[in-house]
């Protein structure tokens, strides 16, 4: 009974702030814009659909990568001494305190025809490359951005494996390739999966990133709802309809990648 | 007998500070050899040194013959029983004894017949498919004892396997473990620092402390005969008291002369000396030599425990008779059951090193 009360406020606020918007997100989806039932709108995203692709494919090659580059790193990470431990997360996490926007804007001067590469780049008498304005330069932000957010869930289960287990397995005749193989990495796939939920979820439905780093020609399913709420394409039901979509999507891969986690002989990668 | 194992001179030193400081020890083959002593005495550190996860400073291993300093874990016939078990948690039952099996990639078949063979030799049959969270302490000790033995290993290595156990599960470990090692004939070398159980099961028990062997032998052996006054306290209670070996077969405790049957001391030369508390009869006082105060008196259950004042050393006491506290005492002892040892001021000289049991 105690607990209950406690647990009232969350409710509350979970019901006002998370279920009411869901509710009226699918109300408006599948209303038009005097209050009738229509499926107008959700059979329109379908003619979005190029854009729905780029926008898994691209933030899948950067949960792809962030994971290529976070998991040696929390291995690694995990075999040095305690104090450098701490100092290198400290960098992983420096980039995280300063402003996203600011973050995302530095790598437009960085990028851009008469930007910092290029310059450096013109004085070997390189270049141009065109870098802004491409898929690779919104992966890039992507991976630039969501990178501490794969480190920190798998180096944290990392962290907790018990030595003594990875001495169990070396005592049982695993040299280190083994050891990381057979015991290493079932044992952090928690980890793994929560880094591939917490990248792939907002590298889907980014709009900032897309918009200064793709241009116009890289537009992204976030750019497409921000559209219909505050562009000129003003339609809120579109852009309800097209929500729902993406947290459909969102919600089906999420439950195809879980299947992974209960089976322990599956390796990703 | 041959020995399997031998440690030669071996240094160990973390930061400056020596863990261990020249061991030499002979296992021999077959044999149940505990090392035991206090926290921090490296008896922990030799079994590392013998399983290959420590690389000693100086001084050499020898395995079956060769020399094996530097040779990692996965190369050596050697399997070990972790202190807290180290089950693989995303394996069950079955997959962690089959572990070592798999690494070796053997046949499917031969796999399933070991696999079975070790689940009934440590009675876990039927648990195959639970995963190692749900087991109880005692069957997780189990499951990491057949996980070891799977792979048929020549040397065993157990780091105080039972310590996590309650009183009446470990002495049923005790036994069994007794019976695999005799069944299986292979050695077992167990690091503990509870002396009970190093008496009970071993077949040569090695004292350790502060990264110094201080006696091997027998547990009848280190028992009755401990060569120094460390040993004697840490091998069941004792009472120790500072004493002065007059001559030959003479021996002086708090003023008074004991008869006693050690003899090369010298004359005059201060020592200590053991009595065993259960080696003292409690007499009328004017009938002994030494009499006391009972101060206290706790039931043991086997025995009362009685805490007796005389001349300024509270003796300990087992009896089945109990005094009443508060009353005067005799304390009589026979000869045999004094223990005089050389003083302990210089580093206990070490019995020259031989863990093989002499019968």
């Amino acid at each position: 009974m105690k607990t209950k009360l406690i647990a009232s406020p969350y409710l509350v606020w979970m019901v006002v702030f998370i279920l009411v918007p869901l509710i009226l997100v699918a109300y408006f989806a599948f209303t038009d814009g005097n209050g009738n039932f229509t499926l107008d709108y959700v059979s329109d995203v379908a003619q979005y659909s190029p854009i729905f692709v780029r926008s898994i494919w691209l933030a899948l090659i950067a949960t792809v990568i962030c994971l290529l580059i976070a998991y040696p790193l929390s291995y690694i990470l995990t075999g040095i001494n305690k104090k450098s431990q701490s100092t290198m997360l400290m960098i992983v996490m420096l980039p995280m305190w300063m402003n996203f926007l600011l973050r995302t804007y530095a790598w437009m001067t960085l990028l851009g025809n008469n930007g910092l590469i290029n310059s450096l780049l013109g004085f070997l008498n390189l270049g141009p490359f065109k870098m802004l304005n491409t898929e690779g330069a919104v992966v890039l932000g992507m991976v630039y951005n969501y990178l501490p957010f794969m480190i920190l869930p798998i180096y944290s289960v990392m962290v907790k494996i018990d030595k003594n287990v990875l001495e169990a397995a070396s005592d049982l005749g695993c040299n280190a390739r083994k050891t990381l193989f057979k015991v290493v990495l079932p044992l952090s796939l928690p980890g793994v999966m929560s880094g591939i939920t917490m990248v792939f979820v907002p590298a889907i439905s980014t709009f900032i990133i897309s918009r200064m780093l793709g241009g116009g020609g890289n537009l992204l399913i976030g750019d497409l709802i921000e559209m219909q709420f505050l562009g000129n394409s003003y339609n809120m039901n579109l852009g309800a309809a097209i929500s729902l979509v993406l947290m459909v999507i969102v919600l089906l891969l999420m439950t195809i990648m879980n299947q992974f986690n209960t089976d322990d002989d599956v390796v990703l990668m | 007998m041959s020995n399997i194992v031998t440690l030669k001179d071996i240094i160990v030193e973390f930061d400056g500070e020596r863990i261990l400081d020249r061991i030499n020890l002979d296992i021999g083959d077959k044999q149940f050899v505990t090392l035991l002593g206090p926290s921090g005495c490296g008896k922990t550190t030799t079994l590392r040194i013998i399983g290959g996860f420590i690389n000693p400073d100086s001084g050499t291993v020898t395995f079956d013959g060769k020399k094996i300093n530097g040779l990692p874990p996965h190369k050596r016939n050697v399997n070990t029983v972790f202190q807290r078990y180290a089950l693989f948690p995303h394996l069950n039952v079955y997959e962690n004894i089959a572990f070592g099996l798999r690494v070796q990639k053997l046949p499917e078949k031969e796999i399933t017949k070991r696999v079975g063979e070790m689940l009934k030799l440590v009675n876990l049959m039927g648990y195959e498919k639970r995963s190692v969270a749900r087991l109880s302490g005692g069957q997780q000790q189990r499951v990491a004892i057949a996980r070891a033995l799977v792979n048929h290993p020549k040397v065993l290595l157990l780091d105080e396997p039972l310590g996590a156990l309650d009183l009446k599960l470990r002495k049923e470990m005790q036994i069994e473990l007794k019976r695999i090692q005799e069944q299986l004939e292979i050695t077992f070398i167990y690091v503990t620092h509870d002396q009970e159980e190093a008496l009970t099961m071993s077949d040569t028990v090695v004292v350790m402390n502060g990264g110094i062997i201080q006696q091997i032998g027998s547990p009848v052996d280190i028992y009755n005969e401990p060569v120094n006054a460390f040993v004697a306290d840490f091998i069941g209670e004792s009472n120790i008291l500072n004493g002065l070996m007059v001559k030959d077969k003479l021996v002086e405790i708090s003023g008074r002369q004991f008869e006693c049957v050690d003899k090369g001391f010298g004359e005059n030369t201060p020592v200590d000396v053991v009595i065993r508390p259960e080696d003292i009869r409690l007499v009328a006082p004017e009938e002994a030599q030494l009499s006391g105060i009972v101060e206290s008196v706790i039931f043991k259950g086997v025995h009362y425990e009685m805490i007796i004042e005389a001349y300024d050393y509270k003796w300990i006491v087992q009896s089945t008779q109990a005094a009443e506290k508060g009353s005067s005492v005799g304390l009589s002892f026979l000869p045999d059951d004094i223990h005089i040892m050389h003083k302990m001021d210089k580093p206990a000289k070490v019995q020259e090193a031989s863990a093989e049991n002499e019968n």
